[in-house]
């Protein structure tokens, strides 16, 4: 599988996740947000964005749990619950996020 | 005589490697630690006294980014080794006439 | 139940992973430290212990950039977040390669090898790598 973007191909594995994760630039996240059939709103890119970071820290994507534990702890609860998290990225916030963010998939993903 | 290069890329904690080649390496060769071998360039390393005995007859190198890559550049290392890059490396191996990688 | 609800583990048991290796000269400690955060994911009771090489895995300090591999060091401070706070370096393996605690990654608890032999025979599942 691979995103076709300006005429670049980007090569990623059988379920969308991008195979270099360096060659990650925000229109691709929009790209491939719109296969996920989600439109990139302030909130879906603060969750993206705070992946991003998480990753850049720690080199792994987080499961779900530690995700909205550490979004609360950063961003409050209002955001870092379940709920909110599912109404942004409908199959898996970590899931649908971590592709969308062009991270591999979250380690010990449920 | 050939002169050899002796290859050390196992943990002197984990693999026997670098006794078997500290008994068997001829004086006048070299010895390079990499990988997990560069353990043994530490001067708290246990095995740190079987390389000061043999120091005067081999020379002895560890490769750098190996030593940084595990944390290693706040240690103090064994007086005498000589730390290489990877151009160095090459050196090393071309210097020599034959390698022999103690696996 | 909706997809935000949580379900708890059906059966939670005592896993305790011991690491003896030392990193990126073989794959042993980056591929346990995974399963570790798998476990954890599954809201198991997770251990993990360092001894003999392993404790290299949590030196401070390391810079991976040279030698062209991922720096997993840093995945360790996220134990924490998996929930995993139950690590053991065991002090023989540390004193014999001229370490402490200090010359580590994360917060640990340093444990003679007398007092880690009791925590081991207390787990349901023990898997050293």
């Amino acid at each position: 599988m691979a995103y076709e973007l300006n005429g670049q191909t980007f090569e990623s594995d059988e379920e969308g996740y991008l195979v270099d994760i360096s060659a990650w630039n925000p229109e691709l996240a929009v790209l491939i947000a719109e296969d996920e059939n989600i439109e990139m709103s302030d909130d879906a890119w603060e969750v993206v964005n705070f992946l991003r970071d998480y990753y850049e820290e720690y080199q792994i994507a987080p499961a779900v749990r530690v995700l909205t534990k550490a979004i609360k702890k950063k961003l409050g609860a209002d955001k870092g619950n379940s709920k909110y998290l599912y109404e942004l990225f409908p199959y898996g916030p970590a899931k649908q996020a971590c592709k969308i963010a062009g991270l591999p998939k979250p380690t010990g993903c449920i | 005589m050939s002169k050899m290069l002796h290859l050390i890329n196992k943990s002197p904690t984990d693999r026997n490697s670098l006794d078997s080649c500290l008994r068997l390496a001829e004086a006048g060769s070299s010895v390079l630690l990499l990988e997990d071998g560069v353990y043994a360039a530490l001067s708290k390393a246990a095995s740190a006294e079987a390389v000061n005995q043999r120091m005067g007859e081999l020379t002895f190198y560890v490769l750098g980014p190996d030593v940084s890559a595990r944390g290693l550049d706040d240690k103090p290392l064994i007086d005498g080794i000589s730390v290489v890059d990877y151009g160095g490396f090459v050196d090393l191996v071309v210097e020599h006439d034959v390698a022999q990688s103690w696996l | 139940m909706e997809p935000w609800e949580e379900e708890g583990p059906e059966v939670v048991k005592r896993f305790m992973y011991v690491n003896r290796k030392a990193p990126y000269g073989t794959i042993y400690a980056l591929e346990c430290l995974e399963v570790v955060l798998i476990a954890a994911a599954f809201d198991q009771d997770v251990s993990v212990v360092f001894v003999d090489d392993g404790v290299y895995q949590l030196k401070k300090n390391q810079d991976t950039a040279a030698i062209g591999m991922k720096n997993f060091s840093n995945t360790y401070r996220a134990l924490d977040d998996y929930d995993v706070e139950k690590i053991y370096v065991e002090q023989e393996s540390l004193e014999s390669r001229g370490l402490t605690a200090e010359d580590l990654i994360i917060p640990v608890e340093v444990l003679a090898g007398d007092n880690l032999r009791e925590i081991m025979a207390q787990q349901d599942v023990v898997i050293s790598s």
